[in-house]
């Protein structure tokens, strides 16, 4: 999936890393040219964190990285040492979905799926800082997310949604 | 099938595959890894046309962590979607047509080797001249880009006649004639084309892809490699957005099939974006003369439509997508007689093909600004004329289509009134304007893409003493939600809820064939098949419910997961006790149902395009805001009203109007598939202008309008339930209301889109020097359109044959026999 330049490379060793990822400390080896997206879905078995470029335009690989929103295709994975990094996976507690993604099934927000995960991770990263965010705000948050399908209205809908339910019942 | 009382249909429903999606679980292409497996990367020309005069491969070859590397040697035989096009090479044995056409493939331990590996493999290129657009490519007959076609350059040329068009707009009060040119553009789907091979344990191939038509891509990969279709499985991943990118076999797709096979070993590659962009596939470049004859009181007479494609390096979809630039403008208004002749060039740029509307939204672009002209030189209200002119239900068009229900007019009202029409339309200030535009969609293609007499869709239900259900179907989950109106149905059928039914989809080894998600036949062809295969189980359900109850099968309702006797509820049993009983009356319970669409009436050559079981219908008003001093275009609200027939699940109705909406809007606005030559020092060639997410400009959530939508429903008895589609026809008509808009605003005519603010700004200077008002095409070229097909309009006594003019079809380019 990697749109990275070609070049020929040196021998190389894997680099070694302890990360926490949705809460959970985690040791892994990777080829250290590696991405945080690529080390993510192909090292750690987190296929839910999506890519549509690998050049930073698109969003759907927004992960959090110590609670802010980044493009995991643009952050190295050896940058990411003893960081907190948190993933669609994380969302849910147990079996329970988090009010992000109950609000976006319901409500037709995903329609494909395909940019759904970086959506909702960078729309809980909002309600985080701003639970009653307008919908100024929350197309403001989303624009660097492209979707293809819905038309962002549904999703602006979700996200108001998930945020009363949060201000009303919060986690 | 009707029913006075739904229990699911019509509900907002959160979709069945709806928590998979929020969760990250949605298995797409790129998300299967497999023991083992390795990774290929293709290399690509960086030449748009050229011969490859030699390929050296031994330096990749032997390049550590390397495992194949594969050339166009070992794939001797062509392919092609369709089986009047099979001129394309899984790797370009030696020749190449556009930037990006592949050469050769590395199959390696990872990505990262296959990358190293790529710049070891040498290709000696000798280029020949580039043919960059339909009027260079109508000029050079030579080099020809392929030697099967028309002539040169020319891949098709289609003429049709439906009475005397001439005599009609010689005896019309006013006759228009307007050019206009829609600009090209791409799918974009966020998920980048992703497949991964797999030699099963008896030595078959399995492919997992995505691909919106499993069965198409089964049978033409099976021909590519050789190799019995028996012995090849294709899974359709559910898609990340489709939008008709991902209907051909992809040259990736036979590489990874290859290797595979050749490795032992699974395979997988996943394009990026810019290789996304090379492979296209999208909407066709088309140049539009309309001539058009109307009386004083605002009657069509008669409408002559030229188009020209600009068809890009390889046939692809393009013969059918040809025809779609001329097969539907007879279907939303009344048209006694109908005259189109269309062309399609090559030209060495990634090959056009199906996006949403296929074929259709270009033309429809150009009748809908055509018709606000025409309104506006008879001072009638466009909606009005349009309401005027609405095609009457149950009629046959003079091209021989067959329109059953037509909510149209409801779908225009609707918007008049919504949008507040009457007090805005030429009334409000300068700079701000509302435009008005309809148009319509097939639901479903009335023929499969290679001749057959089988069904179009079919469906297998097993049900087991536990009280599951399981439906299996060909139909792909593009993210349209297909899974969902396959269960919602299932469970309306059986009275259940749609959650207790279970989806296996998109599976050419498990699922009984459906075409595919494209032409937005799957609602209505999977929806009839489900209903067939429901009934048939709910037969035996009730007749072995009856007999323990001592009842008529014929009183039992099935409700909310029960079977009970209607005229006393509390005599019954659950759903699964039903099953139970059945399973001991008539053993392991299942049926199956399938569709095939009805006959249509049209008989010429070239009456296949166009066909479908109904047509949606829709009628857009869209409010803009031009600033004169920059060109900018500002889209505050959308009205969209949709005859849908039925609505199956309103919520996901919605997202498809919206959806439409919004790709409208990028297509109306900013999204076009370009191309530079370099200077001659670098080669002279033909580029992509922007292959890059960044670059290629589409709508984000900071540009979206308000959009407004209504469904309108009338049941059409030719659709399952009445059900329709929604998922293409909504984007018709939002191009057209925005242009239509553009000039109520500012008083300029941008007849070509996108319509970005410099064509604005071109169009007001013209204005303020008091010259036309217009920014668009200002010439057509000559094209050497053939003698029409003639065939008589049935108003005048035609049979739906041609009574001259047809004639032998051109040369085909065959692979290999016919599978």
């Amino acid at each position: 999936m990697s749109a990275r330049p070609r070049r020929l490379a040196a021998p190389r060793r894997n680099a070694h890393l302890a990360l926490r990822v949705n809460g959970e400390q985690l040791e892994t080896s990777f080829a250290p040219y590696k991405t945080l997206l690529e080390v993510l879905r192909e090292d750690l078995g987190l296929t839910g964190t999506k890519h549509g470029c690998e050049l930073g335009e698109c969003g759907a690989c927004a992960v959090l990285v110590d609670g802010e929103p980044q493009l995991s295709c643009l952050v190295l994975a050896v940058q990411c040492g003893g960081r907190s990094v948190e993933t669609v996976e994380g969302l849910a507690r147990g079996n329970e979905l988090h009010p992000l993604q109950a609000t976006f099934a319901d409500l037709g927000a995903a329609q494909c799926g395909y940019c759904t995960p970086g959506i909702l991770m960078t729309a809980k990263a909002l309600l985080e800082k701003e639970p009653a965010a307008s919908r100024e705000r929350i197309a403001e948050a989303i624009s660097g997310n492209l979707c293809r399908c819905t038309g962002y209205q549904q999703i602006f809908e979700a996200i108001e949604e998930a945020a009363r339910l949060m201000r009303e019942a919060p986690r | 099938m009707s029913r006075a009382r739904f229990e699911v249909l019509g509900k907002p429903r959160r979709r069945v595959d709806g928590r998979a999606k929020v969760t990250g679980q949605t298995r797409f292409a790129d998300d299967v890894f497999l023991p083992r497996m390795l990774h290929a990367r293709l290399l690509r020309s960086p030449l748009p046309h050229a011969v490859i005069e030699s390929i050296d491969t031994a330096r990749a070859e032997k390049h550590p962590g390397v495992h194949l590397v594969l050339t166009g040697k070992d794939f001797p035989v062509t392919f092609g979607i369709l089986p009047v096009s099979q001129d394309e090479y899984p790797l370009a044995p030696e020749r190449v047509r556009y930037v990006g056409d592949p050469v050769a493939a590395v199959i390696a331990r990872d990505e990262q080797t296959a990358f190293e590996a790529l710049d070891l493999i040498e290709v000696k290129y000798r280029p020949l001249e580039t043919i960059a657009t339909p009027e260079e490519a109508l000029a050079s007959p030579e080099p020809r880009i392929h030697d099967y076609g028309e002539q040169g350059n020319i891949h098709r040329l289609q003429a049709f006649e439906f009475g005397d068009v001439s005599e009609a707009l010689a005896r019309s009060e006013h006759v228009f004639e307007d050019l206009f040119f829609y600009e090209g553009n791409t799918h974009l789907p966020i998920e980048q084309h992703a497949s991964v091979a797999a030699v099963d344990g008896e030595g078959k191939l399995t492919l997992w892809s995505s691909t919106q038509v499993p069965h198409y891509i089964h049978r033409a990969l099976a021909k590519a490699l050789q190799i019995p279709a028996s012995h090849v499985r294709v899974i359709a991943c559910p898609n990340g957005g489709g939008f008709g990118g991902k209907c051909d076999l992809h040259n990736h797709e036979i590489v990874v099939s290859r290797a595979a096979l050749r490795l032992g070993r699974p395979v997988k590659i996943c394009l990026n974006r810019e290789e996304v962009f090379y492979m296209h596939r999208g909407r066709h470049p088309v140049l539009m003369k309309m001539r058009t004859g109307v009386t004083q009181d605002g009657r069509l007479t008669g409408m002559h439509v030229q188009t020209l494609l600009d068809g890009g390096g390889y046939g692809g979809y393009g013969a059918a997508s040809t025809l779609y630039t001329g097969a539907l403008q007879t279907v939303t208004y009344e048209l006694p007689r109908y005259k189109f002749d269309a062309c399609r060039v090559f030209t060495n740029k990634p090959p056009c093909g199906p996006k949403r509307g296929h074929g259709t939204p270009q033309p429809r672009f150009g009748q809908e600004v055509q018709l606000d002209k025409i309104a506006e030189r008879l001072g009638m209200d466009p909606a009005e004329f349009r309401l005027r002119n609405v095609v009457k239900p149950d009629s046959l068009t003079a091209n021989w289509l067959k329109v059953g229900s037509i909510g149209l007019a409801e779908c225009i009202r609707r918007v008049v009134e919504g949008s507040g029409w009457k007090r805005k339309f030429r009334k409000l200030p300068e700079g701000r304007g509302v435009g008005i535009a309809c148009s319509s969609y097939l639901c479903g293609a009335g023929l499969p893409i290679y001749f057959n007499k089988l069904p179009q869709s079919g469906v297998q239900l097993l049900l087991d003493r536990s009280g599951q259900v399981t439906v299996f179907c060909g139909a792909t989950e593009i993210g349209q939600g297909s899974d969902d109106v396959l269960a919602a149905i299932v469970a309306e059928v059986l009275g259940i809820d749609a959650y207790e039914v279970r989806c296996v989809t998109g599976d050419t080894a498990l699922t009984p064939v459906d075409l595919g998600s494209y032409s937005s036949r799957v609602t209505v062809m999977m929806g009839h098949a489900a209903i067939q295969a429901a009934e048939r189980v709910r037969v035996q359900l009730a007749e072995a419910a009856a007999e323990q109850l001592g009842v008529v099968p014929d009183r039992l309702v099935f409700s909310q997961g029960r079977v009970f006797l209607a005229e006393d509820p509390g005599k019954g049993m659950t759903f699964r006790e039903a099953v139970n009983f059945a399973e001991e009356k008539f053993g392991t319970i299942g049926a199956v149902g399938s569709y095939k669409p009805p006959r249509s009436p049209g008989r010429y050559k070239g009456a296949g395009v166009g066909p479908s079981p109904a047509y949606s219908y829709t009628a857009c008003v869209a409010e803009v805001e031009v600033d004169p001093a920059t060109g900018w275009i500002a889209v505050p609200e959308i009205w969209v009203a949709h005859d849908i027939g039925r609505t199956i699940n309103p919520v996901l109705a919605r997202g498809q109007v919206e959806g439409s909406v919004y790709m409208g809007l990028g297509e109306a606005l900013m999204e076009e598939q370009v191309f530079r030559r370099l200077p001659p020092k670098l080669s002279g060639a033909l580029v992509h202008k922007i292959p890059s997410l960044l670059e290629y400009k589409s709508p984000t959530s900071l540009d979206m309008p308000v959009v407004h939508t209504e469904l309108v429903e009338d049941p059409d008895p030719n659709c399952p339930f009445g059900a329709k589609e929604v998922g293409q026809g909504p984007l018709l008509p939002v191009m057209p209301a925005l242009a239509n808009a553009i000039y109520d605003a500012v008083g300029v005519r941008i007849d070509e889109l996108p319509i970005t603010p410099d064509k604005v700004l071109r169009a007001l200077e013209k204005k303020a020097k008091g010259k036309a008002a217009r920014v668009g095409p200002e010439s057509f070229p000559a094209v050497p359109y053939p003698e029409p097909v003639v065939v008589p309009p049935p108003s005048e006594g035609g049979d739906g044959n041609a009574v001259k003019g047809e004639r032998p079809r051109p040369k085909r380019l065959e692979g290999m026999a016919a599978s």
